[in-house]
C-alpha cells in the first residue's frame, strides 16, 4: 500500500483550506454555481473561483457545462478514497506540520518585530 | 505555497516514512521539537488538552504527555530518546498507553536545505505489520481525532 501519489497529496492540501471545506460541504446538499458558492462569504468571486480551481484540480469537484451555469459538482468517490487509516493519519501529520508552520510563522513574527525595536 | 507531505506505508514492512520541508531555518524546527513549550503548541490536536508531564528531549532522556479528549478521556503517549543530535538526528521510542508494550522506533533526521529552509525526514519501525497498522489507528484516536474528525464530517456532509 503506497499512498503518497500527487493525486492525493493534491486532495488534502485541497482540504486544508477552511474556504475550501465550507465549499466542499454546500457542494455536498447538490450541485451549484459559482456565484451560488460565493454567497456565504466575504470575499470575492474571483477568489471563491481559485479555490474551486484548487478543488477541481484535486478532483474533488468537476464542473459541467449546463449552458451557461457551469454548475459546480462534488466528487464523492474522490472523498470517499481518502477514508483509508493511512489517509487519516497523512491528515493528521499534515495538521501537525501545519501547527508546526503556523508556530514558526508567529515566533520569526515576533523575533522579527524584537529586531526591529532593538 | 504550502510544502507538502511526502508519506509511503511499504507493503509487507512494518515501516512509515514521511517526508517534509519547512520555510524555516533548521535550527528553528528542531527547537520546536526539543522545547516542551513548543510542541504543546503544535503536536497535539486542537479541541484536545495537551497536558506535558516531562519531556527531556536529549540522548537518555524520557518523555510522557498525556491528551484529554472533550469528553475527558485521557490517551497516554510515552518513551524514550535513545540519541539526539542538535539540529540533527534524534531517535526516540513511541509507547500508546491504549496499546502497551507495542513500542514503535520514531528517527528523525533534520536537514539544512540552505536559504533558511530545511527538510524533516521520518521513519518509524514497528513491531509487526499488526502493529503499524494498529497503532497507527488506535494512535490516531488520542493524537489524530482532528484528522478524523475532520474526515468524518466532510464524508457525512457528502452523504446527505
Amino acid at each position: 500500500m503506497i499512498s503518497d501519489s500527487t493525486a492525493l497529496d493534491s486532495a488534502f492540501l485541497a482540504l486544508a483550506d477552511p474556504v475550501r471545506r465550507s465549499i466542499i460541504a454546500r457542494l455536498s446538499r447538490g450541485p451549484a454555481t459559482v456565484n451560488e458558492l460565493a454567497e456565504p462569504f466575504e470575499i470575492s468571486k474571483q477568489a471563491v473561483s481559485k479555490h474551486i480551481q484548487v478543488l477541481e484540480q484535486a478532483q474533488l469537484v468537476t464542473r459541467t457545462r449546463d449552458a451557461q451555469r457551469r454548475p459546480v459538482h462534488l466528487n464523492p468517490a474522490r472523498l470517499e478514497a481518502l477514508t483509508a487509516w493511512i489517509d487519516q493519519y497523512r491528515l493528521v501529520r499534515e495538521g501537525q506540520f501545519r501547527s508546526l508552520d503556523a508556530m514558526l510563522q508567529s515566533s520569526a513574527g515576533q523575533r522579527g518585530a524584537k529586531a526591529k525595536e532593538q | 505555497m504550502s510544502n507538502s507531505l511526502k508519506l509511503s506505508v511499504p507493503e509487507g514492512l512494518p515501516f512509515i516514512d514521511y517526508e517534509r520541508e519547512f520555510d524555516f531555518p533548521v535550527a528553528d524546527v528542531f527547537r520546536a521539537h526539543k522545547e516542551p513549550d513548543l510542541i504543546t503548541q503544535w503536536l497535539g490536536p486542537r479541541g484536545m488538552k495537551m497536558e506535558m508531564d516531562h519531556y527531556d528531549f536529549r540522548s537518555g532522556g524520557t518523555y510522557r504527555y498525556v491528551h484529554t479528549g472533550p469528553e475527558g478521556v485521557p490517551y497516554e503517549f510515552r518513551g524514550i530518546f535513545h540519541t539526539v543530535r542538535e539540529n540533527e538526528f534524534a531517535l526516540q521510542t513511541f509507547e500508546f498507553g491504549g496499546y502497551p508494550d507495542v513500542v514503535s522506533l520514531e528517527f528523525m533526521t533534520f536537514e539544512d536545505l540552505g536559504g533558511g529552509r530545511c527538510r524533516l525526514r521520518g521513519h518509524s519501525v514497528y513491531p509487526s505489520l499488526e502493529a503499524r497498522d494498529g497503532m497507527a489507528q488506535s494512535g490516531m484516536e488520542g493524537g489524530m481525532t482532528e484528522g478524523y474528525e475532520r474526515l468524518d464530517e466532510l464524508l457525512s456532509a457528502a452523504k446527505v
